[in-house]
């Protein structure tokens, strides 16, 4: 079966000289939920716009359930709903127009019990006839969702679906998304937070300056980048790792003063993981090491990029 | 370029602009009218009892054909610029170039609904000025001819210059600089012949002139210059409106960068 979308060598430079995608390489396979992660302004919306023809590419080729988006633009383009990252959406008009509209702008006929269906689906049947520009913002951003889905793509792109939105629409949200993949529907999402990633995706893909720097399945991911860091102030400063610590995964900061010890969240009770934690600070009691302070960071999203992106 | 054309599209988009039509329907349509039958019962009472007859017929006449040609194509550039300015200044433009269309299906939905849009308000102001000026049209079907071939090539116009605009200033620019005077010294007013054979030769270089005076022909038979050359001069114009539409779809040109 041809992969729901297949990205060949795509790359992409503005007219200003600004290149927002290099040699990215790609295949999404069908039915899947696939989450784009990257910080803002690494790509992720250049790559979507160009999958779906908002955007030239400048190299490279993209295919959408086999069908080119350039030469092959008609049929790649109705495989295809779109939901954009900001809240675009003409205010007189009501979800119900508006959504039909999309309907017959993808070249499908009316079907007004599917119009019905989405609307109620995605709690806006209430509203049909409102004004667009009367709806709270999270109903705005529903029925973007519901144009999107009036002319039952196969794959669907959501860019940041979850920017300014509440965590009972949030919640709300996935539970659709999952239904939809259930039908049979390839979603794409983007998000930079990854803990967004975590909850809904079956594989990630990171992007970072216009690289795609690696794509994954989600549960390797994590256990890749779930590591966490504990900081230990000493009171007295010391040249080396003290020889009873030196089981563990620590490093000493140029003062001599902290000690940085790296252990995996997933890790259980013994070893690296957590477990490591009771067992340093026992060992440094016994040894005679004093502290005044210590603290737990998680790597933000950030430094993991920046360590990949160091990798690559 | 598509093979198949998506029919459903055009509907839709024709479709959606004429229901925004309908709920601005003073502002696009009952304005236009009203300001333009003003004028001629203004111009034709006060000023037509001073002209009498210009080439045989009575000058409140007269002003008809111009009036209207003169209203519909700002209103054309008017209706067809805001239609896809909009949506790229609200970034609703996302949905149009997502979407299965060639620029086929997007000329033929937002030129055509401009089109329809000003050729009903000419025929409304045509329609209203029956019961003010005594008027009879000798060639109904050229002048219904004539009448669209210019809503549909100003429309294009104003579909570029709604592309090419890139605040709301720039998409005024054009209308109020170059349209109104240009419409103005059409000869709505006036036959060409009334002026210095100076002014005469400059004002043929003025394509509303062109427009106007076959216009009037298809009503009373008398024309500035000769239908021939008027339908030439606009077919032109259109043929050349399309392709530089054509080359903004085929390049992306402010629309896909």
């Amino acid at each position: 079966m041809t992969p729901a979308i297949s990205i060949k060598g795509l790359s992409k430079t503005y007219a200003g000289g600004f290149a927002a995608l290099k040699d990215v390489n790609l295949d999404i396979r069908r039915g899947e939920i696939f989450a784009l992660l990257g910080p803002n302004g690494a790509g992720k919306t250049t790559l979507i716009s160009i999958i779906c023809g908002i955007v030239k590419r400048s190299g490279g080729s993209v295919t959408v359930c086999g069908h080119d988006t350039v030469q092959d633009y008609q049929a790649a383009r109705k495989a295809i709903g779109l939901v954009p990252q900001e809240l675009t959406i003409e205010h007189f008009e009501t979800p119900w127009d508006t959504a039909s509209f999309s309907r017959g702008l993808f070249g499908k006929a009316p079907d007004p019990k599917l119009i019905e269906d989405l609307l109620k689906r995605f709690s806006l049947w209430d509203k049909k006839d409102s004004q667009i520009r009367r709806l709270s913002g999270g109903m705005k951003r529903r029925v973007m969702i519901c144009k999107a889905l009036a002319h039952e793509p196969q794959v669907l792109f959501l860019d940041e679906p979850t920017a300014g939105v509440d965590v009972e629409l949030r919640k709300s949200m996935w539970d659709q998304v999952r239904l939809l993949r259930e039908s049979g529907v390839t979603i794409i999402l983007t998000t930079h937070y990854l803990e967004e990633a975590e909850e809904i995706a079956d594989r990630v893909g990171v992007i970072s300056h216009g690289n795609l720097i690696l794509t994954e399945d989600k549960d390797a991911l994590m256990k890749k980048l779930g590591k966490k860091e504990l900081v230990i102030d000493l009171v007295e400063a010391h040249s080396a790792i003290p020889p009873a610590l030196s089981g563990f995964d620590l490093t000493l900061s140029e003062s001599g003063r902290r000690i940085t010890l790296t252990y995996e969240t997933g890790g259980g009770d013994t070893g690296e993981g957590v477990g490591g934690i009771s067992r340093l600070l026992e060992k440094m009691k016994a040894d005679g090491i004093a502290y005044h302070d210590l603290s737990t960071r998680q790597s933000t999203l950030e430094e993991i990029f920046i360590r990949l992106v160091g990798r690559s | 370029m598509s093979a198949t054309l998506n029919i459903r599209a055009v509907r839709a988009i024709l479709r959606y602009e004429m229901a925004r039509a309908r709920r601005a329907l003073v502002q696009s349509i009952v304005s236009p009218v009203l300001s333009t039958v003003l004028y001629f019962i203004v111009f034709g009472a006060a000023i037509g009892t001073r002209i009498s007859h210009v080439g045989g017929i009575s000058y409140a006449a007269f002003i008809v054909p111009g009036l209207i040609m003169q209203t519909v194509l700002s209103q054309s550039i008017s209706f067809a610029s805001f239609a896809i300015y909009f949506p790229r200044f609200t970034g609703t433009i996302y949905e149009i170039l997502s979407a299965p269309v060639s620029f086929v299906e997007v000329i033929c939905g937002y030129v055509g609904a401009a089109a329809m849009k000003s050729i009903t308000t000419g025929l409304i102001i045509l329609f209203i000025s029956f019961f003010f000026v005594p008027l009879h049209i000798l060639h109904p079907l050229w002048m219904v001819g004539f009448l669209t071939l210019t809503c549909a090539a100003f429309s294009l116009l104003g579909f570029i210059i709604g592309i090419w605009a890139d605040d709301f200033e720039q998409l005024q620019l054009v209308p109020l600089l170059v349209v109104t005077p240009l419409s103005f010294l059409g000869g709505s007013f006036y036959s060409i012949k009334m002026l210095p054979p100076l002014w005469q030769k400059i004002s043929l270089a003025n394509p509303v002139v062109y427009l106007i005076s076959c216009f009037r022909w298809s009503f009373y038979g008398h024309a500035d210059v000769p239908v021939g050359i008027s339908l030439a001069v606009i077919g032109t114009f259109f043929i050349v409106c399309l392709s530089i539409t054509a080359w903004i779809f085929k390049t992306g040109y402010r629309l896909r960068n």
